[in-house]
């Protein structure tokens, strides 16, 4: 954090007489701002009177740069949207280019897509959760999570070859079916990530001084939460029940038994804990899914390389870890896409932290930074 | 009240508009000329439409669509807003006031095609530097930088 050079400013009270301003420049590239978020935080004392966020320093125009390229060459764009969680772009675009193009994925793809974004969810989740362990001080908890996470993204690296920016979802299925021993594994994974998030709902959630700093700390109302368009586990730690596999159901998810977990209070510890809570819910679905799983193909049948779908528009979205991600989609008919538009939860949700931050401490600033979990690749695009 | 009720309610309200209006995926369609743009959003709030997902806009040649995506949790349905506002000089009268996620939505079409939203309380450039010059999403858009992408296909 450095200071500005013009900051200091003089603002006159009513009492006559006066107290100084401060504005401190947060960022752009800082650890706590999660990626590259600048906040210009106007400070009275320690307490901020107005957060700024200032975002762009990502945006590499990924919307323009779509229009100018294949259905099948965006996919890889999309990785780069929120390269927290790759599936779900990737997954987001395709159905939309599915809905355009009128194509019918098979069960099996649908259910493998079910799978790798459970598992996405648990390893976006565990970095949010990790980093704000991080952010409130609590460094053991980071690498807690990060060991989970490790493990999920090793498994994504058999599965496709990545480690971040998967390709692995494609118009019409996947591309490449499970490795041998690969279900095995991810079984065993799931049995030890419970006694996992266990561990953590104790040593984190559980800690006094993580919950001092957590609880009552940027209350976000269930009113605000949903005339602000905020989406995932920010509007669900504020009790608003919004989960697209539930409310919108899509894929597979009518076949699948689970609960979506609510806060109550709305503030940075439910909005963490419904993370956590979220991932007992993923292994149970990733068990599911697994369980109901048949062999079949894993792309759908006459999918061409040169997709040129009918002149129209399509939408489709899903629940990412982040809340609602959407694809908006129009066609001209030619080989690509006449405009793309990403509608980004994370987007959506930062929006919300000049109201959660006004009152409360620097360093809370960034634990509510933390709790809204931005990825800015997708804030940017 | 369910969307398919939702369509004849509308039809009501909008009679001239009744053949614009379409139910498809479960996803309604509403396209509304401009200056009604805000009241229709505001009936359709009434109406149990609570979210705001997502505003963006399609540059078709002559005129920019404007696209409002409406959601409602008690239908659990969602419905497109469209609008055509003219190329030269395009205004429309800002959603703020309904939902306070337009704030940040609307910014960044104005950023990127260079839309006013009339009554907008903070209208700046979000993504690209407050000095830059363009609105790149336009089609016309062009800039020294760009480069264009061999046609391999």
């Amino acid at each position: 954090m450095g200071l500005d050079v013009e900051s200091r400013r003089v603002v006159e009270v009513e009492e006559g007489g006066t107290v100084e301003e401060l504005v401190v420049n947060v960022g752009p590239s800082h650890p706590s701002t999660h990626g590259v978020c600048r906040v210009i935080a106007h400070l009275d004392s320690e307490i901020v009177t107005k957060a700024e966020p200032v975002i762009g320093h990502l945006h590499r125009g990924i919307e323009k740069m779509a229009e100018n390229r294949t259905y099948l060459q965006v996919v890889p764009l999309t990785d780069r949207l929120d390269y927290v969680g790759s599936m779900y772009a990737n997954w987001a675009y395709c159905r939309a280019v599915e809905r355009l193009a009128s194509i019918r994925v098979p069960d099996r793809a649908e259910y493998l897509r079910v799978i790798v974004c459970e598992m996405q969810r648990i390893a976006s989740h565990m970095m949010a959760i990790g980093s704000a362990g991080a952010d409130s001080g609590a460094v053991t908890q980071f690498v807690y999570a990060f060991d989970q996470r490790e493990r999920i993204i090793e498994h994504f690296e058999e599965l496709c070859g990545a480690r971040l920016t998967y390709n692995y979802v494609r118009p019409g299925g996947v591309s490449h079916d499970l490795p041998e021993g690969w279900i095995e594994s991810l079984l065993a994974f799931c049995e030890s990530h419970r006694k996992g998030l266990d561990m953590m709902d104790k040593l984190f959630f559980g800690n006094v001084i993580a919950r001092g700093r957590m609880k009552g700390v940027g209350v976000l109302s269930a009113e605000e939460a949903v005339a602000w368009g905020a989406s995932g586990p920010v509007a669900r730690g504020s009790g608003v029940e919004w989960d697209l596999r539930k409310h919108d159901p899509y894929s597979v998810y009518p076949r699948l038994d689970f609960e979506v977990p609510i806060g109550s209070n709305g503030d940075c510890y439910d909005r963490g804990r419904v993370r956590l809570l979220e991932c007992y819910e993923s292994c149970s679905i990733i068990e599911q899914a697994i369980a109901q799983l048949e062999p079949g193909a894993i792309m759908a049948d006459g999918v061409p390389r040169l997709l040129a779908p009918l002149p129209g528009d399509a939408y489709d979205h899903i629940e990412s870890a982040r809340g609602s991600l959407g694809v908006y989609l129009v066609s001209d008919g030619s080989p690509r896409p006449y405009r793309m538009k990403v509608r980004s939860p994370a987007f959506c949700n930062l929006a919300l932290l000049p109201m959660l931050a006004e009152g409360h401490l620097l360093s809370d600033l960034v634990v509510i930074l933390g709790s809204l979990d931005p990825v800015f690749g997708e804030v940017d695009r | 009240m369910k969307i398919t009720d939702l369509r004849d309610h509308l039809c009501q309200v909008y009679p001239d508009l009744c053949p614009l209006f379409s139910i498809e995926f479960g996803d309604g369609v509403l396209a509304v000329p401009c200056g009604n743009l805000f009241d229709a959003a505001s009936d359709l709030r009434d109406l149990g439409f609570d979210r705001l997902g997502m505003v963006t806009a399609v540059d078709q040649a002559e005129e920019f669509e404007l696209v409002y995506r409406l959601q409602s949790r008690s239908m659990l349905a969602g419905i497109f807003l469209k609008c055509s506002v003219p190329r030269e000089n395009p205004r429309v009268k800002s959603l703020v006031d309904l939902w306070p996620a337009a704030l940040w939505q609307e910014r960044e079409v104005f950023d990127l095609f260079g839309i006013v939203f009339d009554g907008h309380p903070d209208l700046r450039r979000i993504m690209l530097p407050e000095d830059w010059e363009g609105h790149p999403l336009r089609k016309d858009y062009r800039d020294e930088r760009m480069i264009r992408r061999p046609d391999y296909i």
